[in-house]
């Protein structure tokens, strides 16, 4: 069994250790707010934060998870009030959605450090989430109402 | 003062200038004596050997001179478009571990991964892509330039060891190595210091 | 979709009190039975499922408005329900959505099926959800006049009450439930005077967002059904390749991995996790028969194409006078070829189903597009009778066209029967990427002539292409003959609004052997780009700004025009840009929404093609969400410039190159243009807004890099290397 730590919340799992960890937190801690996209970290629909940090769950094992404090959307807060989260809404950003929760768990990874980020540092962080209905300039636009707003 | 007085001057502060590059910033002090025109020629030729896996796609993939790597063979421009961050491991929200491991994984299109995957910082970019053999091997011996590496045995010692660097040659399916093994590159650039460590013309 | 029949619209509404108190609204077809015995419609919470086009209230108010209609990011779970709370007077707070089931009450009548595809959800409810709305307004109205002993028409309704204008008496709409239901609804109920509209052309909230950004919004992928299994399956690595014969020893001994089921066309994998079927298909060996499409490549394919149009006259889809008769007045003519590729859907969500198939029923969950085709495709493919199947729509993680196909769904039915288990199947992104049913790729030949003052004298339009029809079809009973017109091969191409005295447009059918299917926007996603780019060059043939050039072709008072010069003036068509960019323009009619756009590009001396900047203007008749309708506008932009810049899908031996994201590249942030998006105000019919927006983008651009570099670009994706500076 290895213990890993959940929304601040700790999980137990028996699967190898090199298991991705998309699939342990979609499939056994039943955390389906986090997706499958593509399974090659290319289009980011996975997004985690491992300690913090932006992670493509889809190639992370539970092996560099462990003992660490993993963040899915689930956890970005109890209740909707991330202000990227109350952005998003305020902007209408998400079409069918699929990508959103990577899309805010990039954002918020950025914002984390780059509070008051320009458009470059947006380029450079959200460029890793592929989102085919097209929603980019909301998206960007929603990082900045909250990035206004205070929020990390 | 006559034109011809500042003239000398000037000319005697520029070799002066020059004397100390040669000697306070480029020759680290254990190799600027040795040099004889043999050592030096058997220096270059090492050297000459040892830069093609500076030059490799593996190695000089994250030493670009701008501050996006590149990938591949063909050293396109990397997915993506991540850059490298003041400190080398990306931009918040993007870092280089946000995708790569501390292992490689196996199927088409997965990130390579090694121990602590990243670029040199900002500050001390230790540029690979788009140099000479000549250029780099200054720029190896300079501690400026070279991650503040003060003798090319320390340069060395991290080639060795740092799994990073290790990495070149155990890159994962679908990926060419360096042209030389590792032993042969650090063989090659053992040759180099100590013949002198002179650097190609 | 093309194959529109007559629906009986005579509906009528059935009211009845349910388990939970909850006053049930629907539209009833005739010939179905009641709504509540098909559906338990109220014995389960509103995250069940229940009919479309019903309306339920509870006793505190809370109106759910069930759809049948898909949402795959177009904003129907939104505008569906504005329509519903501006009849029924409710607030938009308290208002809320639910998905509804397979069932003929919920067929679109726009598309003559339960679907969601050819732009059409507005189109085809807008009238039916008023009319449901405004009876069950006038039926709470009665009830509480009945209740005060007044005439029904000195009561208005009102933020979910009713109210007496004289006395100020006003009851909640909850607490009239019992007393509605027993009252008949009017046949004919008066409608609200559109200028007292609330929420109609209004830029309300979504209601699906706040799900959308905290990870409970349940897409297909998400399903959990006690018991399930997982299953992953190999497929014929060639286009319509079998299965010759399968070593399934290494595959059986993955920990975890419990069947491996040979289905002819692949073989699939069940295992308890996701992750344990995936390690059995890497171990499974299995070979093939590869069948004819292993001679098959990208270069066989046009080379077809090039037969084809060379040695077949073709079939005729549109003739106006006589080209041959132009052509012999013309003082200039211009020949070119266009082409665009294959293209896939690649829907972020790739395709997964989960079925529970049972000795004498089946539950099926999934994202679709056509609820009532999967009902039967799952009742064919389990053998249990088409009632017995029940169908749950979760969220669609991307449609595009690509949920229409069946081919998922089947998946999931044949393991969950070979299973005797409920089973989710899940493509990965290499399954969906080498699997879809592609954008046809077309070849055009185009011919025109101008007179003396550079007006067009013939136009000549003949396109080789698949027809999507002849496979998509037979899902709806329909056999596409030999000498039938396709038009979703040509659409776009044929009824031009450009006065040309002598036209002709010919379609020459080409069977590839690659599967195509329904892609945003169908035939108009490339025959914008053939035609809208030839276009272009004759303005340049005849020295004319391409804007002038296009409005004297048009009629001025056309809504082609309207758009066009909309976009130009908020474009500022005409002002300088840098050297190096360039400003290009282009107009399309779609799913009866006209759309012009302006785009503005810059090519680097490498060739690189950076799209600065989109101007939009739209024209969709009446609207009933302008920020949906921009955010789609926005979103398709995105879409059709994905595809013009890097969108390919190649063939190899009958094998699909392309894998996933890092071969098939989507746009990316640092690459999106600024969008504006304007809209023309208009009561004329509601057009479309999903689709209308992908057809102009690719030739605007083009034509774009044409003002900015002089080089034309005939053949798409835009390749760099032919845009390099020497």
């Amino acid at each position: 069994m290895t213990k890993i730590s959940v929304n601040k919340k700790v999980f137990e799992t028996d699967s190898d250790p090199s298991t991705p960890m998309l699939w342990v937190l979609r499939d056994e801690f039943g955390l389906t707010g986090t997706k499958f996209g593509c399974g090659i970290a290319q289009c980011g629909s996975c997004t985690i934060h491992v300690d913090g940090e932006a992670r493509r769950s889809c190639v992370t094992p539970i092996s560099a998870v462990v003992g660490k404090e993993v963040t899915t959307i689930e956890g970005l807060s109890p209740d909707s009030s991330h202000p990227l989260q109350k952005a998003w809404i305020a902007e209408d950003a998400p079409q069918c959605g699929y990508c959103q929760s990577g899309q805010i768990m990039a954002a918020a990874a950025m914002l984390k450090k780059t509070p008051k980020p320009t458009d470059a540092d947006i380029d450079q962080a959200m460029n890793g989430i592929i989102c085919r209905c097209g929603t980019y300039n909301r998206v960007r636009a929603a990082i900045k109402l909250a990035a206004a707003n205070g929020g990390k | 003062m006559s034109s011809r007085i500042l003239k000398l001057l000037v000319i005697g502060i520029a070799v002066a200038v020059i004397a100390f590059a040669r000697v306070g910033r480029f020759e680290p002090i254990e190799h600027v004596a040795a040099s004889t025109a043999e050592d030096a020629v058997k220096a270059r030729a090492a050297f000459n050997e040892a830069v093609k896996v500076f030059f490799s796609a593996r190695c000089s993939n994250c030493h670009p001179g701008g501050d996006a790597p590149t990938q591949g063979d063909e050293r396109r421009i990397h997915d993506q478009d991540v850059k490298r961050g003041t400190d080398g491991k990306g931009v918040a929200g993007m870092e280089c571990a946000t995708c790569h491991q501390a292992e490689n994984m196996d199927g088409e299109g997965l990130p390579p991964g090694a121990p602590n995957w990243h670029m040199p910082p900002a500050d001390n970019k230790m540029v690979f892509q788009g140099m000479t053999a000549a250029a780099l091997c200054q720029q190896l011996k300079d501690p400026a330039r070279n991650g503040g590496r003060k003798t090319l045995k320390e340069s060395i010692h991290h080639i060795e060891t740092d799994p990073l660097v290790g990495w070149a040659w155990n890159p994962g399916s679908g990926r060419t190595t360096p042209p030389l093994s590792q032993a042969d590159f650090l063989k090659k650039l053992n040759e180099w210091i100590d013949a002198g460590a002179a650097c190609p013309e | 979709m093309k194959t529109k029949q007559e629906l009986d619209r005579r509906s009528f509404l059935k009211a009845s009190i349910v388990a939970g108190g909850a006053l049930v609204f629907g539209i009833n077809i005739p010939g179905t039975t009641k709504a509540e015995e098909r559906f338990g419609v109220g014995a389960a919470p509103a995250a069940d499922f229940s009919p479309n086009a019903f309306i339920k209230i509870a006793r505190d108010g809370k109106v759910t408005v069930v759809v049948g209609q898909s949402e795959m990011g177009q904003g129907v779970m939104t505008s569906l329900p504005m329509i519903v709370a501006d009849e029924l007077e409710v607030d938009w707070a308290n208002v809320t959505f639910a998905h509804g089931p397979a069932d003929k009450a919920f067929l679109n009548p726009a598309m003559g099926m339960q679907g969601t595809g050819g732009s059409s959800s507005v189109k085809g409810f807008f009238a039916p959800l008023r009319k449901a709305a405004a009876q069950v307004r006038e039926m709470l109205i009665a009830a509480a006049a009945a209740s005060w002993n007044v005439p029904a028409d000195t009561c208005i309704a009102e933020n979910g009450r009713v109210v007496h204008t004289a006395t100020k008496r006003s009851a909640a709409y909850g607490d009239l439930l019992e007393a509605a239901a027993k009252i008949a609804p009017s046949d004919k109920p008066k409608l609200k005077d559109p200028k007292d509209f609330r929420y109609i052309g209004k830029a309300v909230k979504r209601l699906d967002s706040p799900a959308k950004v905290n990870g409970t919004a349940v897409f297909g992928i998400d399903v959990k059904v006690p018991g399930m299994l997982y299953a992953i399956i190999l497929r014929s690595p060639v286009i319509g390749g079998t299965v010759k014969s399968v070593d399934d020893a290494a595959a059986k001994a993955v920990k975890g991995v419990t069947h491996v089921v040979s289905l002819g066309y692949g073989v699939g994998v069940i295992a308890d996790s996701f992750v344990a079927a995936r390690k059995g298909k890497s171990a499974l060996k299995v070979t093939w028969e590869e069948g004819p499409m292993a001679a098959v490549s990208s270069e066989t394919i046009m080379k077809s194409f090039v037969d084809a149009e060379a040695s077949k006259k073709g079939l005729e889809a549109k003739k106006i006078g006589d080209v041959a008769a132009g052509r012999a007045k013309a003082a200039k003519t211009l020949d070119a070829v266009y082409y665009a590729p294959f293209l896939a859907h690649a829907t972020m969500e790739p395709m997964n189903f989960t079925a529970d198939v049972r000795s004498d029923s089946a539950e099926v969950w999934g994202g679709v597009q056509a609820q009532m085709l999967v009902q039967g495709t799952v009742a064919k493919a389990a053998g249990v009778p088409v009632e017995k199947v029940k169908v749950n729509t979760t969220m669609l993680g991307g449609g595009f066209g690509r949920r229409f196909e069946m081919d998922y769904v089947i998946d999931a039915t044949l393991l969950s029967k070979a299973a005797g288990k409920p089973v989710k199947v899940v493509w990965t992104r290499e399954d969906d990427m080498q699997n879809d049913v592609y954008r046809p790729a077309v070849y055009n030949k185009l011919s025109a002539g101008l007179d003396a003052e550079g007006k067009p004298v013939f136009w000549r339009h003949r396109l080789a292409t698949d027809a999507i029809m002849a496979r998509a079809g037979k899902a709806f009973g329909f056999n596409l003959k030999d000498d039938q017109l396709d038009s979703s091969s040509f659409e776009g191409a044929h009824e031009l609004e450009y006065k040309i005295p002598n036209f002709q447009c010919d379609w020459i059918r080409v069977d590839t052997g690659v599967p195509v299917g329904f892609w945003r926007s169908v035939g108009s996603s490339h025959t914008a780009f053939s035609v809208e780019c030839f276009m272009d060059e004759l303005a340049a043939l005849a020295g004319k700004d391409p804007l002038e050039y296009r409005l004297s072709l048009l009629d001025e008072k056309s809504r082609h025009a309207g758009v066009l010069r909309l976009a130009a003036e908020k474009a500022g068509w005409g002002k300088k840009l840098p050297a190096g960019s360039g400003r290009g323009i282009a107009v399309a009619e779609s799913f009866g929404s006209y759309v012009a756009q302006v785009a503005e590009v810059t090519v680097g001396p490498d060739g690189k093609v950076k799209v600065d900047r989109v101007v939009c203007a739209a024209d969709c008749g009446q609207i009933v969400n302008p920020d949906t309708v921009a955010a789609q506008m926005e979103g398709s932009v995105v879409y059709g410039l994905s595809a013009a810049l890097y969108g390919e899908i190649t063939i190899k031996n009958g094998r699909v190159v392309q894998t996933n994201f890092n071969n098939y590249k989507p746009l990316r942030m640092n690459e999106m243009p600024k969008v504006e998006v304007h809209l023309v105000p208009s009561t004329a019919p509601h057009g479309g807004v999903g689709e209308p927006g992908t057809p102009p983008i690719a030739p605007a651009v083009v034509n774009a890099i044409f003002a900015a570099t002089g080089k034309r670009v005939r053949s798409l994706p835009i390749k760099t290397d032919e845009l390099k500076r020497s």
